[in-house]
């Protein structure tokens, strides 16, 4: 016990870790650091969503979007809970969260400008996190894994929800279409840069650790092969002329600005400000039900 | 509080460990076991085990081979081929 160096061996061998487990410092330090980042971007990827849910299309549109919303939430709090077993409050998580000292993904800081916005989201932002959140199903540290199971399962229901008001919309009037196609173009971006630099595997961290099983560069180009081909057939554009599929099977594109991720990572992006200060405000506004119920 | 969650997916199936959750007491806790892993109809049962009442056993000697005990203690293959053939030549 104890030994950092059979550790690391231990967990790049594909062998998991429980709770209770002796760990590394800078395994645990590294642990909290991603999976706090993942439940942020839970927490905070159902405001784009919720701006939606009083303007929805029909009645069916809103309670699936609810759901959806619903679940976020609830993928937040199974994630947190995982949080505070290595160490971390879940009080301290929401306090670096709102006081903007922790991250959340860059998607989760722009602004949703249309119902096309809600689709695009929910089809394509959803598939690039899926990609990454299946990845984690063999995460080194085994009750991260776990919940992983249940939410890779709801994000396949959002997934079709969102593939469902796309294809609605491109089947639809010349307006729909055009709402969709313009949402798309602002979308692409952010939807590259998501899966991060493409910083060889081995020099990421979280991949030495094995807390992520994948490089960023795989993620991006799993996305790719698996969406580009069923935008394109629904006749949309992607809004990047170098985009092609080389003969050896891998995806080429312009590439992604890497000053932006890091701009709106950091707190700089175009919502980030607005939709702290609304977290911070619902954290301070229900806090007499925390105080209340934990006291019971 | 911390609870541990074990979830039934059907009826007959194994609990299967799922997660945890905070909660004051057992009244809360089914409350938000119930939201956060039956909503949807995943599961048919749950159990709610407080953390401190689990029993945790780890480490088993391995200083014999008792393999004796187990399937892969038998390799019948290549007797059973012999066996077959000595059948098969005894008929004869």
């Amino acid at each position: 016990m104890g030994d950092e160096q059979a550790f690391l061996e231990y967990v790049q061998s594909g062998g998991q870790v429980e709770t209770a487990d002796w760990m590394p410092a800078d395994y645990r330090a590294k642990l909290v650091k991603f999976i706090e980042m993942h439940g942020n971007s839970e927490l905070m990827g159902v405001l784009p969503e919720r701006e939606w849910i009083l303007r929805a299309p029909t009645l069916q549109r809103k309670l699936a979007l609810t759901a959806k919303v619903q679940d976020e939430v609830g993928h937040a709090q199974l994630i947190y809970r995982v949080v505070e077993d290595l160490g971390k409050p879940r009080e301290q998580s929401l306090a670096d969260l709102t006081s903007g000292k922790a991250k959340f993904h860059n998607v989760f800081h722009y602004p949703t400008k249309s119902w096309g916005d809600v689709g695009v989201i929910a089809w394509l932002v959803d598939a690039a996190a899926i990609i990454s959140q299946k990845a984690l199903l063999k995460c080194s540290y085994a009750p991260y894994a776990r919940i992983m199971k249940k939410i890779c399962w709801e994000e396949s229901f959002h997934i079709l929800h969102g593939r469902d008001v796309i294809l609605a919309m491109v089947t639809g009037t010349h307006e729909q279409f055009e709402l969709v196609q313009e949402a798309l173009n602002r979308w692409w971006g952010p939807l590259m840069q998501f899966h991060g630099n493409p910083i060889p595997k081995d020099d990421d961290p979280m991949y030495r650790w094995r807390i992520k099983s994948q490089g960023n560069e795989e993620a991006r180009q799993q996305f790719l092969e698996g969406y580009v081909p069923q935008i394109w057939e629904l006749g949309l554009t992607v809004p990047d002329p170098k985009l092609r599929r080389s003969d050896d099977g891998v995806w080429e594109y312009d590439e992604p600005d890497w000053d932006e991720l890091k701009h709106v990572v950091t707190g700089h992006g175009p919502q980030t400000e607005e939709r702290l200060a609304f977290r911070r405000r619902f954290l301070e506004q229900e806090r007499w039900v925390r105080d209340v119920v934990l006291a019971a | 509080m911390i609870f541990e969650v074990f979830r039934q997916e059907r009826k007959g199936r194994p609990f299967e460990h799922a997660g945890s959750l905070v909660a004051p007491d057992a009244e809360f806790a089914e409350a938000w076991a119930r939201e956060q892993y039956g909503r949807r109809g995943e599961s048919v049962a749950l159990w709610l085990v407080p953390r401190d009442a689990i029993h945790d056993v780890e480490g088993w000697a391995d200083e014999f081979d008792m393999k004796y005990r187990r399937v892969d203690g038998y390799s019948i293959k290549a007797r059973l081929k012999e066996a077959r053939e000595r059948t098969a030549s005894r008929i004869r």
